[in-house]
């Protein structure tokens, strides 16, 4: 009985901990729009021509804080009739010409579009770059915002996992879990038992650590990305990428013989269908890293361009009338709280379905002749 | 279109990031664990299995304890009854031989009687034997003592001879 009110109760302060992460998300955005808004007032006097520039443009807010960006942008500071005092952490840049070598540098050096050691960053409608002023090729592998929030959910992730790893060797094995201990086992139980060891037989010991390390990789990514001011880092198509070029290699490493013979040579196959089935065929094994990659990157990006949209439309009735702006507060705020919740189940369900379908592609790639019929049956249709 | 170009530099420090954790936690944790909760499920099915054999050892022990105990309570009713009728016999054969005993003192009571009684006829005889003798031997020293007594008695002797 205690138990579960602790349980309630641990509901409700995340419940709150919710509305106020939302209240000071919104208390932010407001600021930034508030700025807008006047400047539209003041722009509305002197010039009709003005209007046009000062705006309120949804979309380059919305792809603004879904983008990846060179400096951590917290919020601004609207002053009456003044620039905005934009409240930004700046970020290492680090940049490697094949001509000029390696230069490491303060993102405030080029934040506000001047040049520094001859490159100076362009502010595209999506996306930032940095960019040699001699037009030479250059490699930027700057710690992005991006990065810097993979680098925290990395050392979260370390230290989550390594903790609770070490207190088997504490506790001993036969006493219950505690804290996080939890989470992590009742997650790898069910990994193991209903992804790795349906899918991928007895040998699920060897690719076990990678389907975990991927959801886990997945999961605390998507949930940090869903802190107010976190960067969209699974919602890139670079990261989402990179995982699924990973799994790719798995696959393909995994690959046996049958699997090959199967893609190339179909038995039981009319000789003309075969020309048409094996390009497809072909094809197909390269569409299952790419939907793994454009599934994860759409799924979080169209979670995190829902819950800005929903917010932004405080400000597009506000410019309308802002008194309008002000009653759609609530509304916008319970529409962002459902997308908010929404989302947390997103990033766990991506996480696992990410890690379910690897499963399942290494399955089929290194699938016995004589289980062959298993696995058609196992393919996944997520 | 700039969304779904992947940049290098975020690209780059994915991969390595992602096979630095991958690595570190395949050795250091998700082994680790994955031992210990293969271990633990080892440990609570062979608990559970250990449970199941003590249970049923018990209630092999309980039914034999049952058993032996039913055995013992028919054992006390079987000694029970041997040792009625081990007394009854008993008893019956104490009876019997009292019987035959008193028999036997009471045939040998009465032979002594009789030889008791035999002697005692005898030598009532034997005594009133005697007495009529010296009753006799009285009647006769009286008689004899007269001189013709002695006659009478010669006479009847010679009487008594001639007859002969």
């Amino acid at each position: 009985m205690h138990k579960i009110s602790k349980q309630v109760m641990g509901i409700k302060r995340l419940f709150s901990l919710l509305v106020l992460a939302f209240t000071v998300f919104g208390v932010s955005y407001s600021a930034t729009a508030q700025t807008e808004g006047n400047k539209t007032e003041a722009a509305n006097l002197p010039a009709e021509g003005k209007k046009e520039e000062n705006k309120l443009d949804v979309a380059k807010v919305i792809f603004g804080h879904i983008a990846d960006c060179h400096e951590w942008h917290l919020f601004s500071i609207a002053h009456q009739g003044g620039e905005p005092t934009e409240i930004a952490f700046p970020l290492p840049c680090i940049v490697y010409s094949p001509s000029r070598g390696l230069f490491c540098f303060m993102s405030s050096k080029i934040m506000e579009g001047e040049g520094y050691e001859g490159f100076h960053l362009e502010k595209g409608a999506m996306k930032e770059r940095i960019l040699s002023f001699d037009g030479s090729p250059l490699y930027d592998l700057s710690i992005t915002k991006n990065v810097l929030s993979m680098f925290i959910s990395v050392f979260l992730l370390l230290w989550l996992a390594l903790s609770s790893a070490k207190m088997y060797k504490k506790n001993g094995i036969m006493t219950a879990p505690k804290g996080f201990q939890n989470v992590l086992e009742i997650i790898i139980i069910f990994i193991r038992d209903e992804v790795a060891k349906p899918y991928l037989g007895n040998k699920y010991q060897k690719y076990f650590p990678l389907l975990i390390s991927v959801f886990f990789f997945i999961w605390i990514n998507n949930l940090l990305g869903l802190l107010p001011g976190g960067a969209n880092f699974t919602g890139n198509i670079a990261v989402t990428a990179c995982l699924a070029l990973l799994s790719f290699i798995v696959i393909l490493a995994s690959s046996k013989k049958h699997f090959w013979m199967h893609l190339i040579n179909p038995p039981g196959v009319p000789l003309g269908i075969k020309f048409l089935l094996v390009p497809i065929e072909i094809l197909s094994l390269f569409i299952r890293p790419m939907a793994l990659c454009i599934r994860l990157f759409a799924n979080i990006i169209a979670g995190h361009i829902m819950i800005l949209a929903v917010i932004s439309m405080i400000f597009i009735f506000a410019v309308l009338n802002r008194y309008v702006g002000v009653v759609f507060v609530p509304v916008s705020l319970a529409f962002s709280i459902f997308m908010f919740l929404l989302e947390l189940l997103v990033g766990a369900l991506q996480a696992f379905i990410f890690a379910n379908l690897t499963a399942v592609f290494i399955g089929q790639s290194m699938e016995d002749p004589h289980e062959a019929e298993h696995g058609h049956v196992a393919e996944g249709h997520h | 279109m700039d969304l779904l170009t992947p940049d290098f530099g975020l690209f780059f420090w994915t991969l390595l990031a992602f096979l630095t954790v991958f690595f570190i936690l395949r050795k250091f944790a998700w082994k680790p664990i994955v031992d210990s909760l293969g271990e633990r499920e080892k440990g609570i099915s062979d608990s559970i299995a250990t449970a199941e054999r003590v249970k049923s050892e018990m209630s092999q022990l309980k039914a034999d304890n049952e058993k032996l105990l039913a055995q013992a309570r028919e054992e006390r009713t079987a000694m029970l009854r041997e040792a009625k009728e081990t007394r009854d016999k008993i008893v019956g054969e104490a009876k019997e031989q009292a019987k035959t005993e008193a028999n036997k003192i009471i045939i040998d009571a009465q032979h002594q009687i009789q030889q008791q009684k035999m002697a005692a006829i005898t030598e009532v005889k034997n005594q009133i034997g005697s007495l009529a003798i010296s009753v006799a031997e009285q009647i006769l020293r009286k008689q004899l003592n007269a001189a013709d007594g002695q006659e009478a008695y010669m006479q009847m002797l010679s009487n008594d001879i001639k007859l002969n």
